[in-house]
């Protein structure tokens, strides 16, 4: 496909002109170079896999429901059933050149454990989520009274899985806590296109409904 | 007065199942005094002998053999009639034409375990010094003898490289000591409701049933083939015994509850008044027809020594440092003598040694013998498993 060759600018990314993958996970999948050994926590139905293996990178899979890993393994991915909170942990460290955690840090138990333990196993991270900070959300708790609820995450508060939502400041503001240098940072917005990096971060944190983030150890003094 | 519940009598002669020992109804693989198989307890087994089935056609490359272990009371006869109950195979439904075990793209191999009693050397076979069967002067066996046994048979067909090793239960363990000893024959691994070791509970089930062969006076310490009788009573109960961990307790209401068996009121006897009652009694009868009590001492006695982190300083993950093989874990929910804890104890071990792992449990309430049975899911996890690592190993789609 010329779309997987296709060079994209920083913070840019390939329009689905096929339809088949969500503009997330192409995103993501340009931040990985091919080759590259990758773990996928939280990897659902295993589509972000199968894009990644299609683009020559050695995917592996965690997944908490029995459905989806079943799902994944019947598409012949390396998925295994497990949880980020605790399961992580039984990885050694640099086992992986990126760990992928797609949407699934609002889920976590312990998101700051869990985004320590990614750094451990992986050299890098690709972390994205939604954001909370998003004017949708805002407006909802701030007029309606509300908890939001949108297209993407349409789950009431009583049965969510979603325990630890975030803004995108307060995540850069945790990354910061824990020392991950942050490499590159692209917000999307409702539709799925990135909002203009040339914009304050503010912005971002305002009109961007997900975040999505590449991030590796930070060294001392940086 | 009180009906006598009795287990009935096997209709096929000892003699047969003797005859099949020594020269079974399978190709043979005869290894001389040259060529001994060196047995963990130290002593070297020559001769010996393998008997195996084949499925299918080996590929002009040698790369498309797929190595079938099986469980404890099974054998070689996966995809044929049973040469003693005129059965079909034990795995007809996972192997064959378009089955995920495909005999029109894969090589299959299926060999008797070396102390089995279906043409592998075992305590049924006759001894060449002696002239009469082995009995409990055959040697203890273990799980990597009976893997060091299929390895020289491998050698013997000159094929080099599996392309996967594939087993349940006792197979399974099969599976993962070729993983563990041999990981560079091994492209790929699909070990089924299994475990690394076995628990303490599985060894006192196995306790259970030796000690019910070894306590029916046709035993007569093993030497029952001289004296022209066999221990079936015994068999049977360890049989029984056995069939009920292999169920679950959903799967044996369902089937069974509490149900009469031919008659709607007890008969205040110990008659098999329950159907449950009755299956068991068929289950273990219908066992002894065609299996050696020694060799069943031996191969729970093999399964019960299985520990692969002992043999690498009682760190599991030592066994599969630096492996290659791609791995396939399969357990079922309902299964409580391999229950999924101990696959996923073997998945933490394979991830902490950065292999390249699948895990599934898959939901049934069919128990243990679930690998047997008509599960789709776990039919569409194999196929899927196998056609993504026969892509990797150039198999074509």
């Amino acid at each position: 496909m010329a779309l997987q060759e296709q060079a994209l600018p920083l913070g840019g990314v390939a329009p689905d002109r096929t339809g088949k993958y969500r503009t997330d996970h192409l995103l993501v999948a340009e931040m990985i170079p091919a080759g590259s050994k990758v773990l996928d926590v939280g990897c659902g139905d295993g589509e972000l896999l199968q894009l990644l293996e299609s683009r020559g990178i050695d995917g592996r899979g965690i997944e908490l429901s029995r459905e989806g890993v079943n799902r994944c393994v019947a598409k012949g991915l390396a998925v295994v059933q497990g949880d980020a909170d605790t399961d992580l942990v039984n990885y050694p460290d640099d086992a992986f050149d990126y760990v992928i955690l797609s949407q699934t840090l609002q889920a976590t138990r312990q998101p700051k454990a869990v985004l320590e333990n990614l750094l451990r196993i992986g050299r890098r991270a690709v972390v994205s989520f939604p954001n909370f900070g998003f004017w949708k959300m805002r407006l909802q708790l701030l007029v309606g009274g509300h908890m939001p609820r949108t297209e993407n995450l349409p789950a009431t508060w009583y049965d969510t899985p979603n325990i630890h939502f975030c803004t995108i400041k307060d995540f850069v503001q945790l990354c910061d806590e824990i020392n991950v240098k942050m490499e590159r940072a692209v917000a999307l917005d409702l539709y799925g296109r990135p909002v203009p990096l040339t914009l304050p971060w503010w912005v971002w944190n305002m009109f961007g409904e997900q975040g999505v983030f590449l991030l590796s150890r930070g060294g001392k003094g940086k | 007065m009180t009906n006598v519940p009795s287990i009935s009598s096997p209709s096929i002669h000892s003699v047969d199942r003797a005859h099949e020992a020594d020269h079974p109804t399978s190709t043979v693989a005869e290894f001389g005094k040259d060529q001994p198989l060196k047995l963990d307890c130290g002593i070297d087994l020559a001769p010996f002998q393998i008997a195996y089935q084949t499925y299918g056609e080996l590929n002009a490359d040698r790369s498309n053999a797929i190595l079938i272990c099986h469980a404890l009371t099974l054998d070689q006869h996966v995809a044929n009639l049973h040469p003693l109950t005129g059965k079909a195979g034990w795995w007809e439904i996972m192997v064959g034409p378009g089955r995920p075990l495909d005999t029109d793209r894969y090589f299959i191999i299926c060999s008797n375990v070396i102390g089995g009693c279906m043409g592998s050397t075992g305590p049924a076979s006759t001894n060449p010094a002696t002239g009469k069967a082995w009995g409990l002067d055959f040697p203890l066996i273990t799980i990597p003898d009976m893997v060091r046994a299929q390895a020289m048979l491998l050698d013997r067909l000159g094929i080099e490289t599996l392309f996967c090793v594939i087993g349940g239960s006792m197979g399974g363990m099969q599976v993962l000591q070729w993983t563990a000893a041999y990981p560079e024959r091994v492209f790929s691994a699909l070990p089924v409701a299994c475990a690394t070791r076995h628990s303490a509970q599985n060894i006192a089930f196995h306790e259970l049933g030796r000690q019910a062969v070894m306590a029916d006076p046709d035993w007569h310490h093993g030497r029952y083939f001289e004296l022209n009788t066999h221990p079936h009573r015994g068999l049977a109960v360890a049989r029984m015994a056995g069939h009920i961990t292999y169920l679950s307790d959903a799967a044996l209401h369902r089937k069974f509850g509490r149900r009469m068996q031919d008659r709607e009121l007890p008969t205040f006897s110990f008659d098999a008044d329950f159907q449950v009652e009755s299956y068991l009694r068929y289950q273990g009868s219908s066992f002894v027809e065609r299996f050696d009590a020694n060799s069943y001492l031996y191969l729970t006695r093999a399964m019960d020594y299985f520990d692969i982190a002992a043999d690498h300083d009682g760190v599991l993950a030592q066994a599969f440092r630096g492996i290659k093989t791609r791995f396939c874990v399969v357990s079922f929910t309902s299964d409580w003598l391999f229950p999924t804890s101990e696959s996923r104890a073997l998945v933490h071990a394979l991830n902490a040694s950065s292999a390249r792992v699948s895990f599934a449990e898959i939901e049934t309430d069919r128990g243990h013998d679930a690998f047997l049975l008509d599960v789709p899911e776990f039919f569409d996890i194999s196929r899927a498993f196998l056609q993504s690592a026969g892509k990797a190993r150039g198999l074509g789609g």
